[in-house]
């Protein structure tokens, strides 16, 4: 079958009900996505379907049609503005959510260029065991700053 | 038992080792140039330095990177002394070699109170465990203790390393190596010229390792002190950076594992063919038990996944075993029992212990409660292995690699020097992952399927229902009052299970010795409040329920325990709990001030309206850190909105890693406080996933603020001493706003 990971077409030979997560892991050796519930409640292995932030350890392969993108195609050539200010605030600890973290804080932003504390809340759910939530928040408000000030 | 022989004990069992200590010549932790593998266009300068023809310094690293910054800080310690950007320091894994032994975290096991640090009989004990843990030689990131340890070798390496680089430059100029230095990674002569590090490496190779090095004045530093950046942020931003589960090897298996659900159950019998005939399985192996594992079967597969789903498949019939009627509420009142008729051992006693409480005008008690905890790292527990010509070769996300070999040698039974411990990024370790559980099992499925490499990865179910757990413990807290109903007696009963002999059974059984356990009364008998007469006494209680170091380990309950109590004997003579804490602290004034900085920071006594402050303080690892929680409540549910931490680790290395740390203490703190519980049920743990062990999340973490208090001298701590003091915190703000003293882990209020 055929996925869009990261811009390119990519040919896979999968069960049509394996999780998107293990696809991705297993099959096209992009393990920057994390395993670490396997039920969708901490969102380690988030990643954007069309701008969506989806949990895919329960996605199947079979409805992952659309444009994926996983941490490895955030940026593209250049660091995207969200992984900049990651660096800037020094947010990881351990860093294994990290991924999940900036896929969803990049669904957020995207949709949105301003959001409230109330919306980064509601947004981002994700779990993060070392505790890292107000520089995330703090990383959020950097990268939307500095993507106004390039505008 | 007296503390006197509490501490022989301590000894007697480092005595055996000290036996093959005595035969050994003395020696640094320097290492030689032959401690490092030789490696192409680089030479080792010592056991810790190499440098590469393409100039790039690389640092031996014998510590796990878990988050708490340890890559980074090391490398700061060696950058400094050799006066190198800190983006010149690359990293390799130190080989296996005493020199990179954790020494500071055996000295730091001692059972002495921190008042004592100066004595004479102090400095002897922790000479004679430091000269043990130099030859004992582990490889070990726990206690908080790797900066402790590496202040000096590393720091020594590197000023031996730039002495040498400064002696290849002047013998390539000939002149004298008083006209030369080293500045920003550059030796340079007074004249102007100047060599690359890498231009000296072939010379280098001529230059002994001097025998003297002398230590940058801490006045001088450039580096230590600074908030660099850290070394492995850029790669965990983009999904580089690679974790135990991120291990690819060629033809790598994966392989899922279902283990006895029940507590010292054990398995019967299996049917694994309906398993089999999944496509992509290939194999469905038993597996007995070591270092703590339980016995199961696993399904090794071509995709984890796949093995997951056959997994299901496999038909295991389980022998329950003697615990499975256990059930938390039935432990709780054994242990209840067991704290009321059980005098239990006592750890520590001064003045007359708990005879003072006869002089007193009033005693004072209260009892107080905290369950089990499961670590919940992120990344689950997993271990790849490869076996193959009677070689095994192990990558894992491990706190202790000397344990790794030491066990998978026994388990494999080939001599520890055939099996090679590569170590990953850790995802989290907060203790987990000093257990080595997950290696045996992976070893024997790699056996089955040898010589393909395996990679066993638990499902979070599996992680969270086998893990060592934080002890539950019970503990009852009296305190003598005078006549100004100001206390002068401190005697504390705990019970709980020990974690230390545990420990020692499952990795390394012929020192587990029946032993008292420091960990069981850290945290009530080595606090600097000023009380006459002091008496710890625990009491060992042994469920069946698995136990191991959950960060900040006895200080994560025991600091609730302690902090919660003084916040109630506060209340009985009428003070304030801040004024109440410094008239305790007459005669410490590191501490007082450290606790009038934290109170000036937040703002104690002026807490934004229908909000309330509580305030604790506790030191442990070396670092005392006193923390005010603001808090409010609303419908029963309990809200943290901000932390003040006021931190005293002696001389900074890294502030910002400080702060990383203190704000990553609160919150797994915090998440203890507020939701943490493991309960049993039919002899099963009954949290299976995140659902039902829920975590402080985005929308309600609460701001932290760290403000550092720098004392000199050596490093304390810091991945661990921000944990213990938010419990008590919240919960002293809790009481102040609602009245209701919560004695009980989690702090739950009944709804309004």
């Amino acid at each position: 079958m055929q996925l869009n990971v990261n811009g390119k077409t990519v040919e896979v030979d999968a069960d049509p009900s394996m999780p998107l997560l293990w696809v991705l892991r297993e099959l096209l050796g992009l393990t920057g996505t994390k395993y670490a519930c396997g039920i969708g409640v901490c969102g380690a292995c988030t990643v954007l379907i069309d701008g969506r932030a989806m949990r895919s350890c329960v996605v199947a392969v079979r409805e992952a049609a659309g444009d994926i993108r996983t941490i490895e195609g955030l940026g593209g050539e250049m660091l995207h503005a969200l992984q900049q200010a990651w660096i800037d605030r020094q947010v990881p600890q351990c860093g294994y959510c990290q991924s999940g973290m900036l896929m969803a804080a990049a669904a957020l932003v995207a949709q949105n260029a301003g959001p409230s504390d109330a919306q980064i809340d509601a947004a981002i759910t994700n779990i993060c065991r070392c505790g890292t939530y107000q520089r995330v928040r703090d990383g959020i408000r950097i990268a939307v700053r500095s993507v106004r000030r390039t505008l | 038992m007296k503390r006197r022989s509490f501490l022989m004990t301590a000894l007697g069992t480092g005595g055996a080792l000290v036996v093959g200590w005595c035969f050994l010549p003395p020696r640094s932790r320097m290492g030689d140039r032959d401690t490092l593998p030789p490696r192409r266009d680089s030479v080792a300068l010592n056991g810790w330095v190499r440098i590469e023809r393409s100039g790039n310094v690389v640092l031996a690293m014998p510590r796990s990177e878990m988050g708490q910054g340890v890559h980074t800080a090391l490398a700061m310690l060696l950058a400094e002394e050799l006066d190198v950007p800190l983006g010149h320091v690359s990293l390799e894994q130190a080989p296996t070699d005493a020199i990179y032994g954790n020494v500071a975290t055996l000295v730091g096991s001692l059972p002495f109170h921190p008042d004592q640090r100066n004595s004479a009989k102090v400095r002897a004990s922790e000479w004679i465990v430091s000269k043990i843990g130099r030859e004992l030689g582990l490889q070990i990131t726990g206690g908080s203790s790797s900066v402790r340890d590496a202040w000096l070798p590393i720091r020594h390496a590197g000023a031996a390393a730039r002495a040498m680089l400064i002696e290849a430059a002047a013998r390539t100029w000939k002149v004298a190596p008083g006209e030369c230095s080293v500045v920003e990674g550059v030796v340079r002569q007074v004249d102007g010229r100047r060599l690359e590090f890498g231009e000296l490496v072939g010379k280098l190779r001529e230059v002994p390792i001097p025998g003297e090095v002398t230590l940058k004045d801490p006045k001088r530093f450039a580096l230590i002190g600074t908030p660099a950046p850290r070394l492995d942020v850029p790669d965990k931003v983009t999904g580089r950076a690679r974790f135990g589960i991120d291990v690819r090897l060629p033809g790598m298996l994966y392989a899922a594992v279902l283990t006895c659900p029940t507590l010292g159950g054990t398995l019967r019998s299996f049917d694994g063919d309906a398993a089999l005939a999944v496509p992509g399985v290939v194999r469905v192996s038993q597996l007995s038990s070591a270092a703590g594992s339980a016995p199961g079967v696993a399904v090794v597969a071509n995709s984890w996944w796949r093995a997951t789903q056959a997994l299901d498949k496999v038909r295991v019939d389980w022998d329950p075993g003697p615990h499975a009627g256990l059930a938390s509420a039935a432990l709780i009142s054994d242990m209840q029992r067991a704290l009321e008729a059980e005098p239990g051992v006592t750890l520590y006693r001064r003045g007359k212990g708990e005879a003072a409480l006869l002089d007193a005008i009033n005693v004072f008690g209260a009892e107080y409660r905290a369950p089990y905890l499961a670590h919940a790292t992120m990344e689950p527990m997993n271990c790849t292995a490869q076996f193959g010509g009677g070689r095994l070769r192990i990558w894992a996300p491990t706190q202790a690699p000397s344990i790794v070999r030491d066990v998978a040698a026994r388990a494999a039974g080939i001599p520890a020097d055939r099996v090679e411990v590569n170590v990953t990024l850790l995802g989290g370790g907060f203790g987990r992952r000093l257990e080595v559980d997950f290696v045996p099992q992976a070893l024997w499925i790699a056996r089955d399927v040898s010589p393909a490499p395996v990679q066993l990865i638990w499902s979070r179910e599996e992680d969270m229902t086998r893990d060592f757990y934080r002890p539950a413990a019970l503990a009852r807290m009296r305190a003598g009052l005078d006549g100004q109903r100001m206390p002068f007696a401190w005697v504390t009963r705990t019970v709980s299970d020990a974690i230390v002999p545990q420990y020692l059974a499952r990795t390394y059984p012929l020192l587990a010795l029946d032993m008292p356990d420091r960990t069981t009364i850290e945290g009530l008998f080595d606090q600097s409040y000023e009380f006459a007469h002091r008496q710890c006494s625990h009491v060992t209680y042994r469920s069946a329920v698995p136990v191991g170091s959950w960060r900040s380990v006895g200080h994560s309950h025991n600091a609730f325990f302690t902090e919660s109590f003084i916040d109630e004997l506060a209340y009985e003579a009428k003070l304030d709990p801040y004024d109440f804490r410094r008239i305790l602290l007459a005669r410490h004034p590191r501490h007082r001030t450290l606790l009038e900085y934290a109170a000036v920071k937040a703002g104690w006594g002026r807490p934004p309206n229908g909000r309330a402050q509580g305030i604790a303080m506790h030191e442990c690892f070396g670092t005392i850190v006193a923390q005010v929680a603001e808090v409010s409540v609303a419908n029963g549910a309990i809200r943290v909105h901000r932390v003040v931490c006021a931190v005293d680790c002696g001389t900074v290395v890294n502030p910002d890693i400080i702060a990383q740390q203190m704000e990553s203490g609160v919150v797994f703190g915090l998440t203890a406080a507020l939701y943490g519980e493991i309960t049993l049920k039919d002899g099963r743990v009954e949290q299976r996933n995140f659902p039902q062990y829920d975590m402080v999340r985005m929308a309600n973490a609460p701001i932290v603020e760290t403000y550092l208090l720098p004392n000199g001298g050596t490093p304390g701590g810091i991945g661990e001493p921000g944990t213990p003091p938010i419990a008590p915190a919240v919960a002293n703000a809790v009481y102040r706003l609602t009245g209701k003293r919560l004695r009980s882990l989690p702090l739950r209020l009944q709804a309004q």
